[in-house]
């Protein structure tokens, strides 16, 4: 018995000190030993360290394979002049840390990116600049991954010319935090991807989506900023998503949305500011989505709910200076609207509790026209339109009649 | 001095003047009587270009008027019963007027002296009388010392007093030569200063006369007299 | 040069509707931005004025104020000027004082609370609006010889300007809403001051709503810096015309 337990603590000592004992840590650089981070990484094992001096690397495709911390002193340059995927990771447990990784590969046909990991776990990328990639950093079959502090940066003109900041397939419980995407198709996407947290991102002037969202389930995006993005943020096709304290700035256009919510089920939208978009939230088939302490202010539309949603519970949000607070498109309304702030309630509050004695339409008679007949537009806050919007609130004929504060707060919501 | 050659004017369907023609020579007094509406206000409006003839021309010292301005510098002019901007006050209105007519330096202020207006200077246009604003055209007419006068029913609204300080100032600068125009209903008051007479009706001239031919013609002494002979 | 203007103007600054129209701004501006939690809202109120109540005193104060002055232009007349410079000064009196009342009883208010090209545009406009219907007053006044018409004639064309034109521009968007008459829509506005002032405080206003839509064809043109020069030289020439007009007519008229 006693023999028995000695070999037990005898081996797990050796088990755990095999690491260790044969960990190298191995130079890269001008003049050292390697010259280049190819040679280095065929001659080390798995479990070593490299570490990278200044310089510019030419290394076309860096394929690593063992589980390796490679680490850039000084932001070492590695080039992927245009033709190759820089570095691609086929292990686990890969750190990257510290390199300026640019000018990957633009290709039709394969997704080249500057950092891509394939079918691995727990690899993490850390503090790394990625200019002018095709995609920045691409995970697939990825998991536990942690991408962090990394900015993005690419120039792209056209959506077939630029691919996504940071993409995302098919992976789970993956760590996306303090990165900046820039100029990429989507900032960030995520297609089939769970269980993961996107935290304080800043993604801004991508072509087409700050962050886009499709299939991926039980995801928690937290206090990043959207700003100036083609087309906003996207969710799509997706149930469980939480989204807290984020900001959706000025995504302006045509199409264009703080956030497009498009069959969306039981997620929790709180604690986020929708400044001066052209639509704060627009949403098409959610349902089961709780959406409260949000502030919409100076958007052009605040909520364009579609008749297609339903269950909704949209309380405590913050109205201000918004064009129009809410449009719809239709007469059914399924969702409940109760007890938010809206600038433009003037009605009284005789009892004193804060919330206003008659019921608050947030949704104006030429909000519903302009759904019709867009060029009306060119009418807004005209003395007729104005004189439409008062008769319309008096007696309701082709604004939904349910769609309705019963509870319209007197003060906006303290965040 | 002042001819008006065949002018005529319409108002929509009232012929208001037909084929006016009249002279005024230097130095001449002129009565222009007639009954209401008989077109006297017209004719002087058209000496001032307040109207434009639909036909006719208007020579003032030789020159015909059409187009000019500065002809006007010349004329002094008192209006039939006037309104001035409300806010502004007697010395204001006194003070705009010498600024139209800046090169005029010899300013005869007589008139304001007896009138005493100095001491009302402060007053607004909106609060006076009509006679105080009678007052105020008449000195305004003076002020610039013009070749030409012309006083569109001078003494109306004005009390006895005040009408016979006007009449002593028009006798002294008949007296110096000028040129007066007087259109006016009261014959009596003009007995003593005019020198002829036009006699208008329907827009027409029925007469210009001197007040000499007249006199031998009616042998009248009283001006309403001989008209009222003459008319007859 | 004569310099009558500055003694019209120092009689119109002293008449009581001025006095009253200016404190009026002043009080509705600074309570609207005063009593209200953003300042939004206080500019919504003060766009309404500047639409609706700038060029309703306007023409109505200056109409009333031309035939108040027949015996004072014919005084005028009497003395060695120009038509041409009676008329501009009575014209420059005018737009000076209700420029000055507009500025003193709304503008200054409005930089105050919003000192942004939002506040100056509002401005712009306003003082715009305000020589642009006191042309149209003068215009008014002159082509109607009869005080009560020429009033009437006013108030028809602040109606007209006002709410009929926005009916009748309304009634053709649905009417003919299957065609694609965004530019003829365009040129529409360009008819109405009032409205070409609306859209161009529109454009600062509602900026995020008019990037979507068919609005990025109005934001188009009147977003640029060519739209906008477009769009006031139109406002210029708003102010010219009546004006030239009237002053045409002026110099043809009998008093």
């Amino acid at each position: 018995m006693i023999a028995l337990k000695t070999y037990l603590i005898l081996f797990i000592l050796f088990a755990l000190s095999v690491p260790y004992t044969q960990a190298n840590t191995w130079y890269v650089g001008k003049n050292e030993r390697f010259k280049s981070l190819a040679s280095a990484i065929q001659q080390a094992q798995a479990g070593d360290r490299i570490l990278v001096k200044p310089g510019i690397y030419h290394e076309h495709n860096l394929i690593i394979d063992k589980a390796l911390t490679i680490q850039g002193i000084g932001l070492p340059i590695l080039d992927g002049e245009g033709k190759y995927e820089v570095l691609s990771i086929k292990a686990s447990q890969v750190t990257i840390q510290g390199f300026h990784i640019r000018n990957s590969g633009i290709s039709s046909l394969k997704d080249l990116a500057g950092i891509k990991v394939y079918d691995s776990q727990y690899v993490q990328i850390i503090n790394n600049l990625i200019t002018h990639s095709f995609f920045g950093v691409y995970i697939q079959y990825g998991k536990h991954c942690t991408i962090k502090n990394n900015r993005i940066i690419a120039y792209g003109k056209e959506e077939q010319q630029s691919g996504n900041g940071i993409h995302c397939w098919n992976s789970s419980n993956l760590q996306i935090q303090n990165n900046v995407i820039t100029g990429h198709r989507d900032g960030i996407y995520f297609e089939f991807v769970t269980h993961s947290i996107i935290k304080n991102n800043r993604s801004f002037r991508n072509l087409r989506y700050g962050l886009h969202f499709m299939f991926s389930n039980n995801d928690t995006y937290i206090s990043n900023v959207f700003t100036n993005n083609g087309a906003g943020v996207a969710v799509m096709f997706s149930n469980h998503v939480n989204m807290f304290y984020n900001t959706f700035h000025q995504n302006w256009g045509d199409a264009s949305y703080g956030i497009l919510l498009k069959e969306i089920s039981d997620g929790i939208i709180q604690g986020n500011r929708f400044e001066k978009n052209t639509t704060g939230i627009y949403l098409e088939g959610v349902s089961r989505v709780k959406m409260n302490r949000n502030t919409f202010s100076n958007n052009g539309w605040g909520l364009k709910i579609q008749a297609s949603c339903q269950d909704m519970t949209i309380h405590h949000n913050n109205f201000m200076n918004n064009t129009f607070d809410v449009s719809t498109n239709g007469t059914l309304v399924l969702n409940n609207f109760d007890g938010n702030y809206w600038d433009k309630y003037d009605g009284y509050d005789l009892n004193r509790d804060h919330i206003g004695d008659i019921p608050f339409r947030p949704v104006s008679l030429f909000s519903i026209i302009l759904e019709k007949n867009p060029t009306t537009l060119i009418m807004f806050r005209s003395f007729i339109s104005a004189l439409m919007d008062k008769t319309e609130k008096l007696i309701p004929s082709l604004t939904p009649e349910q769609l309705k504060d019963q509870f319209p707060l007197i003060k906006p919501v303290k965040l | 001095m002042i001819i008006t050659e065949h002018i005529s004017k319409r108002f929509g369907n009232q012929q208001v003047l037909k084929d006016v023609h009249i002279t005024c020579r230097p130095g001449a007094c002129i009565a222009l009587i007639g009954p209401n509406g008989s077109g006297k206000t017209t004719l002087i409006k058209s000496i001032l270009q307040m109207v434009i003839p639909d036909s006719g021309k208007v020579i003032f010292q030789g020159e015909d008027i059409r187009g000019e301005w500065a002809y006007r510098a010349k004329i002094g002019f008192m209006p039939q019963m006037t309104r001035y901007p409300e806010n502004m006050t007697i010395g204001e209105v006194m003070s705009m007027m010498i600024d139209i007519r800046k090169d005029q330096k010899n300013l005869d202020e007589e008139l304001i002296d007896q009138y005493q207006l100095k001491e009302i200077y402060h007053k607004r246009m909106g609060t006076l009388s009509g006679g105080m604003r009678q007052k105020v055209g008449a000195c305004l007419a003076f002020l610039f010392q013009p070749d030409i006068l012309i006083l569109d029913e001078p003494t109306a609204g004005l009390d006895p007093l005040s009408s016979e300080i006007l009449k002593q100032k028009i006798l002294k600068e008949k007296a110096r030569g000028k040129t007066t125009i007087i259109s006016s209903h009261v014959l009596s008051e003009l007995d003593e200063m005019i020198t002829d007479v036009i006699y208008m009706q329907d827009g027409q001239v029925l007469f210009q006369k001197s007040l000499r031919d007249l006199e031998q013609e009616t042998q009248e002494v009283k001006l309403s007299k001989m008209i009222a002979k003459i008319i007859a | 040069m004569n310099k009558i203007y500055k003694h019209v103007i120092a009689d119109i600054i002293r008449n009581r509707i001025v006095i009253f129209y200016t404190l009026i701004l002043l009080l509705a501006s600074l309570s609207v931005f005063s009593l209200e939690d953003t300042s939004s809202k206080g500019l919504l109120s003060m766009l309404n004025i500047i639409l609706m109540i700038v060029p309703l005193v306007c023409l109505i104060f200056s109409t009333i104020y031309m035939y108040n002055s027949s015996e004072f232009i014919e005084l005028l007349l009497s003395q060695p000027l120009k038509r041409n410079t009676i008329w501009w000064s009575l014209f420059i009196g005018l737009i000076t004082s209700l420029g000055l009342a507009f500025f003193v009883g709304a503008g200054l208010v409005i930089l105050i609370f919003e000192p942004s090209f939002l506040g100056l545009m509002l401005d712009i406009c306003g003082l715009l609006l305000t020589f642009i219907f006191t042309a149209i007053a003068l215009l008014a006044a002159v082509l109607t010889k009869d005080k009560a018409k020429g009033i009437g004639l006013s108030i028809i064309l602040w109606l007209f300007y006002a709410i009929i034109f926005d009916g009748i521009v309304l009634f053709m968007l649905f009417q003919w809403a299957d065609y694609p008459i965004e530019k003829f829509m365009i040129v529409i506005s360009m008819l109405n001051p009032i409205d070409l002032a609306r859209i161009l405080i529109l454009m600062q206003m509602d900026v995020s709503a008019l990037m979507g839509y068919t609005g990025a064809i109005f934001k188009d043109f009147f977003g640029t810096t060519g739209g906008i020069l477009i769009s006031f030289g139109t406002l210029m020439l708003w102010v010219i015309i009546p004006f030239a007009c009237s002053l045409r007519y002026f110099k043809k008229k009998d008093l």
